[in-house]
């Protein structure tokens, strides 16, 4: 199998903080160098894209000596936390961005779609759009042309495709603009998660399509995903990022596993650090999961209870405000979501440090991996906190009613479901 | 119970390198792309630009039909704008001012200068706000970024041709009354309007990567363009400049075009070849430069915004 594509020791160097006069001194050194042939100095520093810790520079590598294959028809999944340089990597991949060292080499036309309706106008109409958009992706009008059709046909938005988009509902203007992503003939696709939008009965039409992609055409498929499900499903390889370097990579299924049993700390005890700049009186402190007895663990006893302690911050009074937690099976399915309605009464409650617990039973996770997300909202109006996956944990079988099926795919929860024994003769 | 554990969460010990577990049987080293940190200063890339004319084309027609959608009186905006600037230049400057227009019908005299003055502040305002104004789009796809300004130059000029109907209306009113003469030197219309296009380009180019990063200028641009206009000859000719100023206001590349259009259709004014050969080292000066501000900015820019 030949090579489609051949990433060679990509870094990415980023500054943080503000553009001001200081930079312009930075520029003027940087510039200076290069005039006397010496290489950049400011290459020499830069640290770990750490985000949690306060680093010694304003420089960092969000990338660092990135290096690996992929084979033409080969699907493969990007993953990492936020912040572990995924996104980053499809810039430089896509030529949004220039690497600051290394080199790609590319056999066949990159089409990237790190968002589906990329430059859609509001004003113009749904056919006006497919071709616009579609040139923007890199398509000829004769393509485009070509495909119309079909495109039309896939989004199922024929009786609009003369009005301006603006009168669109959500998911017709999502499904026009995936349509004409699906229908793109390079041979090197970058996918960035734009599956997560849509209904679902469009999301399964999409995800036959992405898998036609690439195992009916030969097509080269790079997928970025926080969906492990998804992952595993359509992906044949998988590189996983930790911090700008890759962590690990070779097929799907046992990065994910992995992946997914890392979590983030080892302890069942995770101190969350929140991305969001926003002030919106909400954050997310600490997640912790007890085992029985009390202590933080990631490995639980199948047979005994345990607890999900949450612990967060309020700096502004939220009425309706409420906490969510969902446990994901490490094949994506959720199992269950338990959220604690109203955390905030003006009469109960004052601001600052708050905590909650919930209680898992016993007897009821089967054993396997799963994830912890946690989300803090007010319902239909504010999503104030959202952590994906923050936490994983494993239950392990010592003894259940179900011990002497240890590990054939019973499902994902154990339960206790009354059974009757009929008499036959009675029956009758 | 502990061992169980130690395994399940000791995953940063597994460092499996990708290429070996591909390893192709035969090294592929021919690529169709390669994507390095740095690229020759002088590669324009105009080639592919001509692969993504249809962009550009698509570009040209959603600004010219997005601009006019919902309002009533659609294109003729296009008219009316230049129309009433001519009418208040005519009272501000003529009536009340009494400033020379060389013997030129007022009217057609602003007219003309309007109708140049636009397509430059048009084509180099647009151009001077590519990467900013893009910045969305261009951070989520790649496309040649020059179809961006390119695509600006035509959409105004489609602006021009209908301002110059405009023109040619008042044109033919006043020639027939018998007020104005043409010579041949009206022949140089598309040439002028050339070298509008290409100084309008190459100086908002420059802008457009100077302020990518550092916004100062382009606080500059609005107020700017309000002097320059000013120091342009658009509401006065340049046989009313006083003596000691004028070298200081011919080294504006866009007056020695303005005083050629209205010297070829109106028979009054001036022409030097000498102004002309200034327009066109400015443009070639301008437009190779900033090509190559644009093309060193353009691949690493979407980091600053």
């Amino acid at each position: 199998m030949s090579l489609a594509l051949k990433v060679e020791n990509i870094s990415k160097q980023y500054r943080l903080g503000n553009v001001g006069s200081g930079t312009l001194v930075e520029d003027l050194n940087r510039w200076w160098s290069r005039i006397q042939g010496k290489p950049d100095p400011l290459l020499k520093i830069g640290e770990k894209n750490d985000r949690t810790s306060k680093g010694q520079t304003d420089y960092v590598w969000a990338l660092k000596d990135i290096g690996f294959e992929v084979s033409q028809g080969e699907v493969l999944g990007i993953i990492g936390k936020n912040g572990a340089g995924k996104s980053t990597l499809l810039k430089i991949l896509s030529k949004i961005t220039a690497p600051t060292e290394g080199q790609i080499k590319i056999n066949g036309r990159i089409a990237s779609l790190l968002e589906v309706g990329t430059g859609f106008h509001p004003e113009l109409t749904g056919r006006e759009n497919i071709f616009l958009n579609g040139a923007i992706l890199g398509m000829t009008h004769k393509e485009v042309k070509r495909k119309f059709d079909e495109i039309v046909d896939f989004a199922g938005v024929e009786r609009y495709i003369d009005t301006p988009v603006k009168r669109y509902s959500s998911g017709m203007y999502v499904r026009l603009a995936f349509a004409v992503a699906a229908h793109l003939e390079n041979e090197i696709l970058i996918v960035d998660e734009v599956l997560a939008v849509g209904d679902a009965e469009f999301q399964k039409k999409c995800l036959g399509k992405m898998g036609e992609v690439s195992k009916g055409e030969g097509r080269t498929v790079l997928f970025v995903s926080h969906n492990m499900g998804t992952v595993t499903q359509l992906c044949t390889k998988a590189v996983w990022l930790v911090d700008g370097r890759v962590h690990m990579a070779g097929s799907a299924e046992p990065v994910v596993q992995k992946y997914l049993s890392h979590g983030t700390k080892d302890s069942g005890d995770v101190f969350i650090s929140e991305d969001q700049t926003s002030d919106n009186g909400f954050k997310f402190h600490r997640l912790t999961l007890l085992n029985s007895e009390g202590q933080p663990s990631s490995l639980l006893d199948i047979r005994k209870p345990s607890t999900i302690r949450i612990e967060y911050d309020l700096t502004k009074p939220i009425t309706d405000l409420d906490i969510s937690v969902r446990v994901n099976h490490s094949s994506g399915a959720r199992v269950f979501s338990t959220v604690k309605f109203s955390c905030f009464n003006v009469q109960k409650h004052t601001l600052g440090r708050q905590a909650a617990e919930v209680e898992i039973p016993g007897n009821f996770l089967a054993p396997g991996t799963y994830t912890i997300s946690i989300g803090g909202h007010v319902p239909h109006v504010a999503l104030l906190a959202l952590h994906e996956s923050v936490l994983s944990f494993e239950v392990e079988e010592t003894g259940s009613n179900m011990a002497r099926y240890k590990g054939e795919n019973y499902g994902i929860v154990l339960v206790d479901f009354p059974w009757k024994e009929l008499s036959v003769s009675a029956h009758r | 119970m502990t061992d169980t554990r130690n395994t399940l969460n000791a995953p940063h010990q597994t460092f499996v390198p990708l290429n070996t577990l591909d390893s192709p049987e035969t090294e592929n080293e021919t690529w169709s792309e390669i994507i390095r940190p740095k690229r020759n200063v002088f590669d324009f890339k105009l080639r592919e630009l001509w692969q993504y004319r249809d962009l550009i084309w698509l570009f040209v027609k959603r600004d010219f039909v997005s601009q006019y959608k919902q309002t009533i009186l659609g294109p003729a905006w296009f008219f009316l704008a230049p129309l009433f600037s001519m009418l208040s230049f005519d009272f501000v400057f003529s009536q009340v001012a009494q400033i020379s227009t060389d013997g030129i019908p007022g009217p057609l005299f602003y007219l003309a200068g309007i109708t140049i003055w636009n397509y430059f502040q048009g084509c180099f305002f647009h151009t001077a706000g590519t990467l900013h104004n893009n910045a969305g789009i261009f951070g989520k796809v790649y496309f040649p970024r020059l179809a961006t300004p390119v695509s600006i130059l035509i959409s105004n000029l489609s602006k021009l041709l209908i301002q110059l109907i405009l023109f040619l209306g008042f044109w033919i009113y006043y020639y027939n009354s018998g007020a104005i003469s043409i010579n041949w030197y009206a022949l140089l219309l598309p040439v002028l309007i050339l070298l509008t296009a290409g100084i309008s380009l190459g100086t908002g180019l420059i802008i457009s990567s100077l302020t990518a990063k550092y916004r100062d200028l382009s606080y500059f641009i609005g107020f700017g363009l309000n002097i320059l206009m000013f120091m342009t000859p658009v509401a006065y000719p340049e046989s009313a400049i006083p003596e000691q100023y004028k070298p200081y206001l011919l080294l504006n590349p866009i007056a020695p075009v303005i005083e050629a259009f209205r010297y070829g259709w109106m028979g009054s004014g001036s022409f030097s070849w000498g102004g002309m050969a200034y327009s066109f080292l400015f443009l070639g000066i301008s437009l190779f430069t900033g090509l190559v501000f644009f093309n060193q900015t353009e691949k690493n820019f979407i980091d600053t915004v």
